[in-house]
């Protein structure tokens, strides 16, 4: 007797406990192994570039905070340095040390979720995940300090910040910044040496370098695989350039490189904050600005280093108080757009792993 | 004789009916091992889940009564009350019976399981092969729930179900043989009594090679493969809610205290202990293997199916029969020497042997890591 065999074909998502969100994966399977894959995008669209013409400049902030939710700060960081490159504002010396507190703080807390969900999708049943959120919580009692709000902080303005920051402020970012690195090696402990963890991770989902450049994928993902690219050296924007720190990279281009190099990229991060912390200068939290900016005609487009890759806002002026066309690269989307490289060959098991690893937020994917 | 045949003698010496001497106390041992199938399965529930929120840094459920041990009672009330959903595509009676074999193979265990001298149901002389026979019962429960679902994650669930049962049995049946060596007896009752040294003393390596494979064929972590949520989303339970759900639920904490039970039995000298009562002793080690259990669960991450299928083949095999090979040598020896009882310094010999061949066998045997097939 012959068996009739054919490959099964599963939709993996929009619901799906480990998709991040409402992300869909059309998988043929051969038993376990995955033959061919196909990522599909678009659950989640709002129509934020579309929502931005219809508002002013400093209106489109809180949309921004929608992208990448897990990213806020970084968010709202890159569109006003859009603007402020496009109606050339200079902004206070304090602001941008500021913002560095703040973007660094948020790098951590993305990369903590990143590892966190990282260990979940491999079945660790939720424990390094609840033990990041409690580092996690203190970053956000910290936003919730400066600007009350705890996931959309709408923080920055154009030329500066919202408000300055309160008294209690820097003391608890000081202590948690003494104290972080304590923590990361409690992470370390618990999944860098985990014999299963290796296991599942090691040799896992390769993405060659070549590939990973070639599709223009950025952040922890692109230095996983060997290659030194973080805009904060690349291409210093705000005041980077005052910062000593290194750019952990990869050999390998595994699941396990890019859990290593986000844990590396806390601890720089780490060291980022200390030195922000004390060089911070007093003065002005905000530069002058009309509240109906009204930049010259022309465009401009600014890219920083968001926690998840290049993070860019392409903004286009005809003189009005709203943009004419505010269009956003999200690093999300850049980044999956490898993911069918990396799936096949491998089991279901290392698809959730795999995507886990690439670490996106649809917010940001589907904008 | 086990207290049932007493009481059975009692009844007919009291001039009860012929036939109702059997049906009056087989009713009364099947209401006491469900009985306390309920209690155990209801403690360790509750150990879990406040077990496992202390690993995790939070207090677990602390609502439902004094300390949140009522949390079991709130649940199975909301489970009971819920509508239970059949797939139209599904198997109908296929969809039906699954939960029910998966929570009758745990009560039929219990029935030789030795809580004190005495079974609860019957000290049966082949109570071990009796257990790994019925054992084996769960995993049909699992296909049969993944085959009639009519869902393509059940469908795989059920493929690694089985897959993972056929692959585990051997390994454990080989740790069994060893402990069957040493006691000489295939009575669960006898195998206690011959234990003056725990056989996880005199048996280290058959404990761990049955530890891992009784958590394999429990669908425990880091061997939870049949329901790995983060992959196929509690697999071959998906299409089932309300009370049949719960079954499953109850299936799978039953066979938990079964696997305990029979851990304890095994290789923790039962019911033996000194000055707390006997059944005290038992309930007392039964919780602390299932606490290991919990803190594996609490730390350690999913391995891969194809991982899984090697570490069976590849590493528990082999070290299986090594086991086998070594304590059938030593009870020869013992038996050439004229020993009573398995003497200390065997204690330390099988300890050393356990760590040495664990060592080359990690590093020789098993490989981890890669593991992509080429499409």
């Amino acid at each position: 007797m012959v068996l009739k065999a054919e490959p099964m074909l599963i939709s993996m998502g929009p619901h799906h406990p480990s998709t991040h969100g409402v992300f869909r994966m059309r998988l043929v399977l051969d038993g376990e192994v995955i033959i061919d894959a196909e990522p599909m995008v678009g659950y989640l669209h709002r129509g934020i570039e579309k929502l931005a013409e219809t508002r002013t400049y400093t209106q489109v902030i809180p949309l921004t905070d929608r992208l990448d939710y897990l990213g806020s700060m970084t968010n709202n960081w890159a569109y006003v340095l859009a603007v402020e490159k496009l109606a050339s504002i200079k902004v206070p010396e304090r602001a941008e040390y500021l913002r560095v507190i703040m973007g660094e703080l948020m790098r951590i807390s993305s990369h903590l979720m990143a590892v966190g969900f990282l260990g979940n999708e491999l079945g660790c049943t939720f424990t390094p995940l609840l033990y990041m959120f409690r580092e996690r919580e203190k970053i956000m009692d910290f936003f919730e300090m400066v600007c009350g709000q705890r996931l959309t902080y709408n923080y920055m303005r154009i030329g500066g910040l919202s408000h300055d920051i309160p008294e209690e402020f820097l003391p608890a970012v000081k202590k948690f910044v003494a104290e972080m690195p304590h923590y990361i090696d409690e992470y370390e402990q618990l999944l860098s040496e985990n014999e299963i963890f290796l296991a599942r991770t090691k040799g896992v989902g390769i993405l060659p370098q070549e590939l990973a450049i070639s599709s223009s994928v950025t952040g922890p993902v692109l230095r996983a695989s060997g290659m030194r690219w973080d805009l904060r050296k690349a291409d210093p924007y705000s005041i980077y350039d005052r910062f000593e720190f290194d750019i952990p990279t990869g050999k390998v281009s595994d699941v396990y490189d890019r859990y290593l190099v986000r844990i590396q990229e806390m601890r720089q991060s780490v060291r980022i904050l200390e030195q922000a912390i004390k060089q911070l200068p007093p003065g002005e939290a905000r530069a002058k600005v009309p509240l109906l900016l009204r930049p010259p005609v022309g465009e401009a487009y600014a890219h920083i280093e968001a926690p998840k890759g290049e993070l860019g806002f392409y903004l286009v002026s005809d003189g009005s108080i709203a943009p004419y066309r505010c269009r956003i690269r999200a690093p999300s989307f850049t980044n999956i757009t490898a993911l069918r490289d990396m799936l096949i060959g491998w089991k279901i098991a290392d698809a959730v792993v795999i995507f886990g690893s690439i670490d996106i937020v649809l917010g940001e994917v589907d904008r | 004789m086990g207290l049932l045949a007493h009481f059975q003698k009692w009844l007919t010496e009291n001039g009860v009916p012929h036939w109702a001497s059997y049906v009056v106390p087989a009713l009364a041992g099947i209401i006491v091992a469900l009985l306390f199938l309920f209690a155990m399965i209801i403690v360790f529930i509750y150990l879990e889940r406040r077990g496992l929120g202390r690993f995790q840094i939070r207090p677990g459920p602390n609502r439902a009564g004094p300390f949140g041990i009522l949390q079991a009672f709130a649940d199975f009330i909301k489970v009971l009350t819920k509508e239970d959903i059949t797939p139209t595509a599904a198997d109908m009676p296929v969809h039906f019976l699954a939960p029910v074999v998966a929570f009758f193979s745990a009560i039929m265990i219990l029935a030789v399981i030795p809580i004190q001298r005495n079974a609860f149901i019957t000290n049966l002389n082949i109570g071990i092969l009796y257990v790994s026979a019925i054992s084996s019962l769960g995993v049909i429960a699992i296909f049969m729930a993944g085959f009639g679902s009519c869902n393509k994650y059940s469908l795989i669930a059920a493929m690694r179900g089985v897959a993972q049962l056929i692959s585990y049995e051997v390994p454990v049946l080989l740790a069994i043989a060893g402990v069957l060596l040493i006691s000489g007896s295939l009575a669960m009752r006898d195998i206690v009594s011959s234990q003056n040294i725990p056989f996880i003393l005199l048996q280290p390596l058959g404990f761990l090679i049955f530890f891992a494979g009784v958590a394999s064929e429990l669908n425990r972590s880091p061997f939870d493969l049949m329901e790995a949520e983060s992959e196929i989303i509690t697999g071959y339970h998906i299409e089932y809610s309300g009370m049949k759900f719960a079954l499953f639920y109850l299936g799978e904490y039953g066979h938990m205290v079964v696997a305990s039970a029979v851990m304890t039995t095994l290789y923790l000298s039962g019911w033996k202990g000194p000055v707390l009562p006997a059944a005290l002793w038992f309930i007392i080690k039964m919780i602390l293997v299932f606490l290991v259990f919990l803190w594996l669960r609490a730390t350690m991450p999913r391995i891969r199916v194809d991982q899984l299928m090697s570490l069976a083949w590849k590493f528990l095999l082999p070290l299986g029969l090594l086991n086998l090979f070594i304590t059938a040598a030593e009870v020869l020896w013992q038996d050439n020497m004229g020993w009573k009882q398995f003497p200390w310094p065997f204690v330390f010999l099988n300890l050393g042997l356990a760590a040495i061949f664990i060592i080359i066998g990690s590093k020789l045997l098993f490989k981890t890591g890669g593991g992509r097939v080429e499409v």
